[in-house]
């Protein structure tokens, strides 16, 4: 079985794995971070999204092997330390998780949105951007409440005009 | 209220482990010899099973075995089974056609396993499934309803002549007919209402570990009610006795009533690990969750309601065709019947009532609770009328609710329920206050000088929670009693576990139960861990649905609670040397009414423990157990009102408002109360605008991912006004009601009423999608 380098939440991991196996499963059964999520198995419902060198990538549709030489983090990798991530807290303070399932995926996506507009967000812009993540038990009514409190959390800066 | 008792939108103590990754679900859980399992499942809707080879398969890398359903039956596990038996009119059973785990001669729906693969790896046994060879032949499917009762339609089990398993009904036939022949005007109405996938997120997964020293099972599932699960494959499965088969249901990634059940894979699940000597793991994956988790709604209705002079409801007739599809599902024959029929009398005073209800078997996935379960079905069916009958009587859809709301209580309704409390009037006011109502028509008409249909749409639902008491279900044909237990145990150094038969599956118990111990005992509850989800834990419990953890649930923590306080107080007065009667319990502390003299929790908990100097006869230790049976359903009722417009060109549906205002009772956690709303609501929404599970002619699923099946998405939705108005529930200690369901049984025809009123077409079926809704306006006016 060929070898995959990467670094995964700051730890540089080499993996042996079948060349058809899939990012996620390298997360989850070789590595045991099982809070990135599959809930769909067709890109959909982005449960499984984790940050590939600092994107929000579904890793149920990417190859362990395509992430070789990456740097990987996932949901266990965001918090420093105790201190949790602004998005995670903003998650937490403004009820936006019930079951947990979606959580994951949701956070991680939720980061790279507020990132890549400068945390410059609007209600539509957040809900059009989430487009896809599912969630079945929040109506996304909270979801979105997180991510525009996180977006004034996160001090990121500005995206340039 | 204390900061963290009865009222306070505390955070939840549960949401540090999700949002750091740390949740753990089923399918987190590694065991030492795990193997796997792919089933292998029927691509057809209906087929003999000629022969099942599986010789290459074995040979292939890694498999431990591959099992059929002529093993299974040959083991003498137990069929599937329907734990609520329905009594037709004519005074016949219902019909029960027979359900193995894995099919041994014929398969009636899509995704019906007949074989599994136990493998080393996930890959290997998916691999191997792919090498099985199974010999079909197609017989003739019949996926629809109108078809399936047809002379001459293929016939799906030989126990259900006709494809009927039940043809029930309720109310009074006669008066009914009286109250329209006395009519001054009838409206009639042709409703289906559309079969929805559940879809939790979290696929569906089972880990079963056959210990052969102990000769002892573990499963660990995705499930709502682990006690019911370990009864069912104890009692009528044989996979085991109750005491050598323990059920853990950990983190469960939502429910909505598709995880109540027990399903052909733990079965298989528990089966197999014995014969192959290892731990089997199966996790299902989203296509797998379409085929095989049990579906909801699927009712074709016709309705009739008859009205007075005055625009009083004189009778309703409704007769209704539910699809089951090919198996009866451990719940569903109480679906269409007593959780649907049962509420037909909405918010409403209707002298008479009487419906009809045939159900049906399918070539299709079976169909049982979604979340609402029949009451949704109900409201959707009720509330469409009234909107039709204002539009037809030419009076505001508003008053003519309002002109036949119950408002004496309790109310005896013609189909069983008997309403405790309640204030529809309140609801019907914040709603239309919190939407602006009275400046609609101001509204509408600006949006029609700028080209836009604008509609308006109301929906006031009551439901029925905490289904009990447990004498009555019985009487009405329940094989198990819906009471609930609790546990409470303070130990020696004043923490405090609960153990509920409830399970989390995202309704957030670890917080709103610990803040019932909160308040009663003024400790944070950050000191209170909720314990569920183990049957080696817990003792027993009915688990969650319904809305009923916390009425029913809930009820039993705090009946729990006074047996503890009486205990403890007992040991207060006797350590501070006053009498019982004056002892108070304030923030932890154990006083002495009018005195300083107080003693905290952990010294009363510590005392009770050593037993050192306990009153004279009282047994050492701080724990009590109660079981809580519910003298009456509760009934959360509200008002929601949608406000939309409607793209005349696309047909595309754009929400402008939507309001909500409920009448749960008590809340415990408003916070928590409000994000079960948003959900249901989605959910409502989703039925309305989106969500239909499709077969073709053949049976074929056409909906079998979320490539095709449109599940709500956050730009599908818009943000909520919710507001609360409150009657206590009279029938329980806390006067809650429920709010888990509510926003999925409201919700749909709010959305429907709101875009008929936009392009005046009152012939719309749901899911509103975009081409219908066109064609609709497109079409003439009806």
């Amino acid at each position: 079985m060929p070898t995959v380098d990467l670094t995964i939440n700051r730890k540089a991991v080499s993996v042996d794995v079948e060349d058809r196996t899939l990012l996620v499963h390298v997360l989850r059964e070789n590595l045991n971070l099982t809070g990135t999520h599959v809930g769909c198995d067709t890109s959909q419902c982005g449960a499984c999204v984790v940050h590939v060198d600092g994107r929000a990538v579904k890793s149920c549709t990417m190859l362990a092997g395509q992430a070789a030489g990456c740097d990987v983090t996932t949901i266990e990798g965001i918090a420093n330390g105790d201190e949790l991530h602004p998005m995670q807290a903003a998650f937490r303070d403004n009820h936006g998780l019930q079951c947990g399932y979606c959580t994951p995926g949701m956070i991680m996506s939720s980061i790279d949105i507020v990132n890549r507009y400068g945390g410059q967000l609007d209600e539509a812009t957040v809900r059009h951007e989430l487009e896809g993540n599912i969630c079945r038990c929040t109506g996304y009514h909270n979801i979105v409440k997180s991510v525009l409190d996180a977006a004034g959390r996160m001090k990121v800066p500005k995206a340039a005009e | 209220m204390g900061v963290e008792g009865i009222g306070a939108s505390v955070k939840r103590k549960e949401d540090r482990r999700f949002i750091t990754g740390k949740g753990r679900y089923v399918d987190d859980i590694k065991l030492v010899g795990l193997t796997h399992a792919q089933f292998i499942r029927s691509p057809h809707a209906h087929a003999k099973v000629k022969g099942i080879d599986s010789s290459e398969a074995m040979k292939m890398p890694g498999v431990v075995a591959v099992l059929t359903g002529l093993q299974i039956v040959d083991d003498k596990v137990g069929n599937l089974i329907c734990g609520w038996a329905i009594t037709s009119k004519d005074g016949s059973p219902m019909k029960m056609g027979a359900w193995p785990a894995m099919a041994p001669e014929t398969v009636r729906f899509v995704g019906q396993a007949v074989a599994v693969v136990i493998a080393e790896t996930k890959n290997q046994a998916k691999d191997a499934a792919e090498a099985v060879v199974v010999d079909y032949e197609e017989l003739e499917a019949v996926p629809d309803i109108r078809a399936a009762i047809k002379q001459g339609a293929p016939q799906l089990h030989p126990e259900a002549p006709g494809n009927v398993v039940y043809d029930w009904h309720i109310g009074d036939e006669a008066a009914v007919k009286g109250a329209f022949a006395k009519a001054a005007n009838v409206v009639e109405m042709d409703l289906t209402n559309n079969r929805l996938a559940p879809n939790p997120m979290e696929p569906r997964s089972a880990i079963a570990d056959y210990d052969t020293a102990e000769e002892h099972y573990t499963l660990y599932t995705t499930s709502q009610n682990p006690h019911v699960a370990r009864l069912v494959l104890s009692a009528f499965y044989n996979i085991a006795p109750e005491h050598k088969l323990r059920v853990i249901a950990p983190d469960v990634g939502g429910g909505f009533g598709s995880k109540i059940y027990i399903y052909p894979e733990e079965m298989v699940a528990l089966w197999a690990s014995k014969k192959v000597g290892r731990p089997v793991k199966w996790t299902s994956d989203r296509t797998e969750a379409f085929l095989t988790d049990h579906h909801g709604r699927d009712h074709i209705s016709k309705a009739e309601m008859a009205f007075d002079r005055d625009n009083k409801i004189l009778g309703l007739r409704v007769k209704t065709h539910a699809n089951f599809g090919a198996y009866m599902s451990l719940f569903s024959s109480a679906v269409p019947t007593y959780l649907y029929a049962t509420l037909l009398s909405g918010q409403y005073v209707i002298p008479a009532i009487y419906a009809e209800v045939m159900g049906v078997y399918t070539n299709t996935t079976p169909v049982d609770a979604y979340r609402g379960a029949g009451r949704p079905e109900a409201s959707y069916l009720l509330e469409r009328m009234m909107e039709t009958a204002a539009r037809q009587l030419k009076v505001d859809p508003t008053e003519l609710r309002r002109k036949n709301f119950i408002t004496t209580f309790p109310y005896q309704t013609p189909v069983i329920m008997a309403y405790d409390i309640g204030d529809f009037g309140a609801s019907l006011d914040a709603a239309m206050k919190a939407i602006d109502y009275a400046g609609f028509a101001g509204r509408k008409a600006k949006a029609k000088s700028e080209g836009k249909l604008r509609g308006i749409g109301v929906s006031c639902y009551i439901e029925a929670c905490g289904i009990a008491p447990s004498k009555a279900v019985g009487s009405l044909g329940a094989g198990v009693g819906l009471w609930e237990s609790a546990e409470v145990r303070v130990n020696p150094v004043g923490t405090i576990e609960i153990l509920t038969g409830s399970h989390s599956h995202g309704q957030g118990h670890e917080t709103t139960f610990a803040q019932l111990i909160s308040e009663r005992l003024g400790v944070p509850i950050s000191q209170v861990q909720i314990v569920h989800g183990d049957t080696d834990k817990v003792q027993f419990g009915m688990g969650t649905y319904g809305s009923r953890s916390l009425a029913v649930g809930g009820a039993a923590i705090i009946k729990a609670m006074e047996k503890i306080e009486a205990k403890a107080k007992k040991i207060a007065a006797h350590a501070l040397v006053a009498s019982e009667g004056d002892i108070v319990i304030e923030n932890g502390e154990f006083k002495v009414a009018g005195t300083d003299k107080s003693i905290a929790l952990p010294m009363v908990a510590l005392a009770a423990y050593t037993a050192h100097n306990l009153p004279d006869g009282m047994e050492p230790g701080l724990k009590e157990t109660a079981f809580y049976d519910p003298t009456n359903f509760t009934f959360p009722a509200g008002t929601y009102i949608c406000e939309l417009e409607v793209d005349a060109g696309t047909g595309k549906t754009s929400f402008v408002n939507f309001v909500a205002a409920d009448d749960f009772g008590r809340l415990i956690n408003p916070m928590i109360v409000e994000g079960q709303v948003h959900g249901g609501l989605a959910q409502g929404i989703g039925q309305a605008l989106l969500e239909h599970a499709v077969y073709d002619t053949n049976g074929q699923p056409v909906t079998a991912s979320f490539m095709d099946y449109a599940m709500p998405r956050a730009d599908d939705l818009p943000s909520f006004q919710l507001s609360h108005t409150t009657t206590l529930c009279p029938g329980n200690p806390l006067g809650v009601k429920g709010c888990g369901e509510a926003g999925a049984i409201g919700a749909s025809a709010a959305v429907i009423n709101a875009i008929t009123d936009a392009i005046g077409n009152n012939k719309l079926e749901m899911p509103a999608t975009p081409n219908r809704v066109w064609h609709a306006i497109h079409s003439e006016a009806q």
